[in-house]
């Protein structure tokens, strides 16, 4: 009988002491335009964190900050949240996240100048804080960056073992009349976050949303 | 000038004379590389003939060790079958023949009422005829004044008196004897059913030992190693571990279940985003209470000695063994009790991810739950009930892993045997490959051949008979390998 004890009591302690809990977790930054007339796309973004939430596990990160003139700034952040590990707790949690995103969709004001590379900058800290296995950077934009002035943003990114996708990029003005332009725009994006050894990739088709974390 | 050039040059004159080089060559080279070719495929096909001899020896001592496992099972296990029987004999003999003696007196006490009964239903005997010799005499005396006649009449009246006398007495005699043999019915009742019991006990006892004969034959077939009770407890082993390998796949296929069933409620319990390894830790600890109840289930069964896996637990005295029994079986109740639980709340859970779900898509709050309490009552019955039903695995589990020894020798026997074949196989191609070399090796020089063959025009028989002793290390009998 002392045996089975023993066997019991290791069995319990390998199930209870031994746990890894950073490296299968998932992190997700998303981060939403709203400068000018790309807040009117926000509903789409909106539909994108609740897959998010639908989607992501007990244990799991997820942050969504906007993108206004400055966005190096955890002002910026609109709701962040690591969920907790237990399902029904997760449940409730994802439940006030989605109501504050909701919120946040329908008060959302235009801003004047977009900080795409701020925003980047602030989700990799906020990401590698999380310690997450997998970090994702979702960029809800045309990927127009303007900058007002004074903003230094020449800086190289940071992003070993960050995904950077960028979400429903739409067509400008411009892009339609030279679509040069629009390629030559993600070409550089791409350059900038492969210089930062971060993958990029770009996903428009918002029908297939599992290919976000796939 | 190399070689090269020269034949680039003068090729009409270059390429035959080359010809003529590696033919003479190879004609002068002729003998040793025959000699090379045979030592080659010599030395391979006796290393491969030696290795497929060594798997034949292998299969063979194996083949030996399997047939004594496999019989000293056997006879083991119609040892406990004869010991069974006999122990079913001694309760019958204890339980029915021990009364014996009492049967017997019972049954002598009945006979003697019986024979007594018997005797006093005998029949009286009617009285002799003795008037007719009186009634005779007084015929003959002369009528003379008629008082013969009158006294014939008054012996007429007496016996008419006397017989009416008689008669009341014989038919009371008579009721007195069918009241006898009344009385004897129940006592012959009882003595045909003391003797039906005793038939039956007796019957009962035959065929018992009639079972017990045919066992013993098997058993003395066993000891003696014969082939036919070798063949009869192989094949009583494979279907013994195919059945127990089906039982086991079902009982898996429960495990499986009961694995779903308590594995989203564990992340309440333990968290579902930790990890050990590249699993997660709900799972892990779902999977353990699993094995735990089924460690507990062999533990009880065990200790109920249905099971012979351990035998340290079925060598407790009988005290400690009973302990054992209510341990097993109260950590396998708390942990159905625990399975039920968790059932109940997977359930929730599962209800609560939906409405999420509903939410999330953008639908109004929807009552998905089904209002009847059947599907979270069925949940926690089936949870409840698993773990108990998994006890039953240890005897499926005995059965696959005595017979498993059996069907992994036979299979092991099979693969050498198949292995020395192969071995063999190849030594012989490798033979007959090097005599096709050579032969190919002749093909290729056959003008320098054919040139010898007429310039040493040798007398018929004697080249014969050079040609016999050349041949003779190719001789078929000499390296033919016979599998």
């Amino acid at each position: 009988m002392k045996k089975i004890s023993l066997l019991l009591a290791g069995l319990v302690l390998m199930a209870g002491g031994c746990s890894d809990t950073t490296s299968h977790s998932k992190a997700v930054y998303m981060l939403l335009d709203t400068s000018g007339t790309y807040t009117r796309e926000l509903d789409k973004a909106a539909a994108i964190i609740n897959y998010l939430l639908g989607t992501l596990q007990p244990g799991d990160s997820l942050a969504v900050a906007r993108i206004d003139t400055g966005s190096f700034s955890e002002k910026d952040i609109v709701q962040k949240m690591t969920f907790d590990g237990r399902p029904s707790v997760s449940n409730q949690q994802k439940r006030d996240f989605k109501d504050n995103i909701d919120k946040f969709v329908k008060t959302v004001k235009g801003a004047p100048y977009t900080d795409i590379t701020g925003g980047i900058l602030q989700a990799a800290e906020y990401l590698y804080e999380t310690g997450a296995g997998r970090k994702v950077i979702l960029v809800f934009s045309d990927m127009e960056e303007e900058l007002a002035k004074g903003y230094v943003r020449d800086i190289p990114l940071q992003l070993q073992g960050i995904e950077v996708v960028a979400l429903n990029v739409t067509k400008l003005r411009g892009d339609i009349m030279d679509p040069r332009k629009y390629m030559g725009r993600l070409e550089e994006w791409k350059k900038k976050v492969e210089t930062g050894q971060g993958k990029w990739r770009v996903i428009n088709d918002l029908e297939r949303l599992e290919r976000i974390l796939e | 000038m190399s070689l090269l050039s020269v034949l680039e040059t003068h090729p009409l004159i270059a390429w035959p004379a080359l010809v003529i080089i590696l033919l003479v060559l190879l004609y002068l080279a002729r003998q040793q590389m025959h000699r090379m070719v045979k030592a080659f495929t010599r030395v391979a096909a006796q290393a491969l003939r030696m290795a497929s001899k060594s798997l034949i020896l292998a299969e063979q001592r194996l083949k030996q060790r399997n047939r004594e496992v496999l019989l000293a099972s056997g006879a083991l296990a119609v040892e406990k079958e004869l010991e069974r029987e006999f122990h079913r004999v001694d309760a019958v003999v204890k339980r029915d023949l021990q009364t014996y003696p009492a049967f017997h007196r019972s049954m002598s006490d009945l006979i003697t009422r019986i024979d007594e009964d018997y005797r006093k239903s005998t029949e009286v005997p009617p009285s002799p005829p003795a008037w007719i010799a009186a009634i005779e005499a007084v015929a003959q005396v002369p009528n003379t004044d008629g008082g013969v006649a009158e006294i014939l009449g008054e012996i007429n009246r007496t016996l008419d008196k006397h017989h009416k006398s008689a008669m009341d007495e014989f038919r009371k005699a008579s009721q007195e004897r069918h009241a006898t043999l009344n009385k004897m019915m129940p006592v012959w009742r009882k003595l045909s059913e003391t003797l039906e019991q005793v038939g039956k006990t007796i019957t009962g006892l035959f065929e018992r030992s009639e079972l017990i004969t045919s066992k013993m034959d098997e058993y003395e077939q066993i000891r003696a190693g014969e082939d036919q009770a070798e063949r009869r407890l192989s094949s009583s082993s494979l279907t013994q571990f195919f059945i127990s390998g089906l039982v086991m796949l079902i009982a898996i296929g429960g495990a499986i279940i009961n694995f779903n069933l308590i594995a989203l409620p564990m992340s309440e319990m333990v968290g579902g985003g930790s990890y050990i390894g590249n699993f997660k830790t709900s799972n892990v600890a779902a999977l353990v209470i699993i094995l735990v109840e089924i460690s507990m289930g062999l533990f009880l069964m065990e200790s109920l000695r249905i099971t012979h896996l351990f035998p340290v637990i079925g060598q407790l005295d009988d005290r400690m063994r009973k302990r054992m029994i209510w341990i097993s079986f109260i950590i396998l109740f708390t942990l159905a009790g625990v399975e039920s639980a968790l059932a109940f709340m997977r359930d929730r859970i599962a209800a609560d991810m939906e409405a999420l779900r509903q939410t999330l898509a953008g639908a109004e709050a929807v009552r998905t739950q089904v209002e009847s309490v059947i599907p979270t009552a069925g949940q926690m019955v089936m949870g409840f009930v698993l773990p108990f039903a998994l006890t039953f695995v240890a005897i499926p589990l005995e059965s696959f892993i005595h017979s498993s020894r059996t069907v992994i020798g036979i299979a092991l026997a099979w693969a050498l045997r198949s292995g020395a074949f192969v071995l063999r196989l190849t030594g012989n191609i490798i033979s007959h490959l090097g005599k096709a070399i050579i032969a190919l090796y002749d093909l290729l020089i056959f003008p320098a051949l054919w040139i010898e063959e007429k310039l040493h025009r040798e007398p018929k028989p004697a080249r014969q008979a050079a040609s016999a002793h050349d041949d003779k290390p190719d001789s078929p009998h000499r390296e033919e390998v016979h599998p």
